[in-house]
C-alpha cells in the first residue's frame, strides 16, 4: 500500500513512555518557570510549551505522525482556519479604536 | 434475513463480520470513520476557540481584574490535574496499543485506569470549585468582590501575591474571569463526564471481546476524543494558572 493509513502501523508501547515522560516533564518545567520573573515572556513561553505539548499528543497519541494525507490536512486546515478566525478577530478590536488610546 | 438476500451475500465476497457492505475494504472503512471523528474535533477546535478568544480579549481588556482573579486558583492542583490527566491519555494509549495487538485483558485494565484517572480529576476539579463557592467566587448572586477590593480579607493569597486593592468598578470585572475560568474549565469537564461515560460503556464492553477482534476503530476513535480533551487541558492550565503569577 502506497500511502499509509491509520491501522497500518501499530505505535509501540516504548513510544507511547517516552511521550508521556516527555509530556510530564514539559509539564514540570512549566510550573517551575511559572516562578520566575519573565516580565511578558512568562506567557509567550508558558504557550510556546504549550503548544509543543499539543503538537506531541497530536503527534504521536493522536497518531497524525502515521496517519493519511488527508487526516494531516484535515488537522492542519482545521489549526490553519481556528488561527485565521482569531486574527481577524483580533485586528477588529485593535483597530475599532485606532488612534484613540 | 429471506433466503434471498442470504444468498446475494454469499455470492459477492468474504469480509469480516465487521466490514460494513457499503466499503470496499476494512482499510477503507477505518479511513472513512477516522476522518470524520478528525472532522468532529475540528468542530470541537472551533467552539472551544469561541471561548480562548473570549478569554484572550477580556483578559488585554480588564487585565488586572484577570490578573488577581488568576491569583484565586492553586498552581498545585492545576499543576496536579495536568499530571493526572497526561498520565490518562498514556494509560488509554496503551489500551489502543492492548486493541491493535488483541489483547483483552491488558484493554480491560488500560481502560479502568483512565476511567479512574478521569474521576481523580474530576474530585480534584470539584475541590476546586468547591473552594470558589465557599469564598463567594462564583459569579451570580452570592458573588462578592470583597477580596479583590480588600485583598487582606484573604490573607492566605495576600501573603503569596500581596496584590493591590483594585477599585470597585475593575474589582467587578473579576466576576467576568470567574465566569469564563467556570464556562471553559467546566466545558473541559462535560466533556470529561461525557468520555468517562463512554469508557464505563467500553470496559463492558472490552470484557465481551468486542474490540480485540481486529476491528480496533472504536477504540481508536475514542482515544483521539480523549487525547483532544487532553489537548484543551493543556492549554487551559497555562492560560488560568500560570500566565498571571508575577504580574
Amino acid at each position: 500500500m502506497s500511502e499509509p493509513t491509520g491501522q497500518d502501523h501499530i505505535v509501540s508501547p516504548k513510544t507511547y513512555a517516552i511521550v508521556a515522560v516527555a509530556l510530564l516533564v514539559l509539564t514540570a518545567t512549566t510550573a517551575g518557570v511559572s516562578y520566575i520573573e519573565l516580565g511578558v515572556f512568562n506567557a509567550v513561553v508558558a504557550l510556546a510549551i504549550a503548544v509543543i505539548k499539543a503538537m506531541i499528543v497530536v503527534l504521536f497519541f493522536m497518531h497524525l505522525k502515521y496517519s493519511s494525507k488527508l487526516t494531516k490536512l484535515t488537522a492542519i486546515s482545521g489549526i490553519f482556519i481556528f488561527l485565521g478566525l482569531i486574527s481577524m478577530t483580533m485586528a477588529d478590536y485593535i483597530s475599532r479604536a485606532w488612534g484613540r488610546w | 434475513m429471506s433466503d434471498s438476500t442470504a444468498i446475494a451475500h454469499d455470492a459477492h465476497h468474504e469480509h469480516p463480520p465487521y466490514q460494513r457492505h457499503h466499503f470496499e475494504t476494512v482499510s477503507q472503512q477505518f479511513d472513512a470513520t477516522n476522518f470524520a471523528m478528525w472532522l468532529f474535533l475540528l468542530t470541537e477546535v472551533m467552539f472551544f476557540g469561541g471561548l480562548f478568544t473570549a478569554y484572550l480579549i477580556l483578559r488585554n481588556w480588564y487585565y488586572p481584574a484577570f490578573v488577581v482573579g488568576s491569583h484565586q486558583l492553586s498552581i498545585y492542583w492545576g499543576t496536579a490535574n495536568t499530571a493526572v490527566l497526561i498520565t490518562s491519555s498514556f494509560t488509554l494509549a496503551m489500551g489502543v496499543w492492548c486493541a491493535e495487538t488483541k489483547r483483552k485483558s491488558g484493554l480491560v485494565l488500560c481502560l479502568w485506569l483512565t476511567f479512574i484517572l478521569g474521576l481523580a480529576f474530576l474530585g480534584i476539579k470539584s475541590i476546586e470549585y468547591h473552594e470558589k463557592w465557599v469564598k463567594h467566587h462564583v459569579p451570580g448572586i452570592r458573588f462578592s468582590v470583597e477580596n479583590f477590593t480588600h485583598p487582606q480579607t484573604d490573607p492566605e493569597v495576600y501573603n503569596e501575591y500581596h496584590d493591590k486593592p483594585l477599585s470597585p468598578d475593575m474589582a467587578s470585572k473579576t466576576e467576568l474571569y470567574f465566569f469564563l475560568y467556570f464556562a471553559m474549565t467546566g466545558m473541559h469537564a462535560l466533556h470529561m463526564i461525557i468520555g468517562i461515560a463512554i469508557l464505563g460503556y467500553m470496559i463492558i464492553r472490552a470484557k465481551q471481546g468486542a474490540y480485540t477482534t481486529g476491528h480496533v476503530t472504536f477504540v481508536e476513535n475514542f482515544g483521539l476524543y480523549w487525547h483532544f480533551v487532553d489537548i484543551i487541558w493543556i492549554f487551559l492550565y497555562p492560560l488560568l494558572y500560570l500566565i498571571s503569577r508575577h504580574t
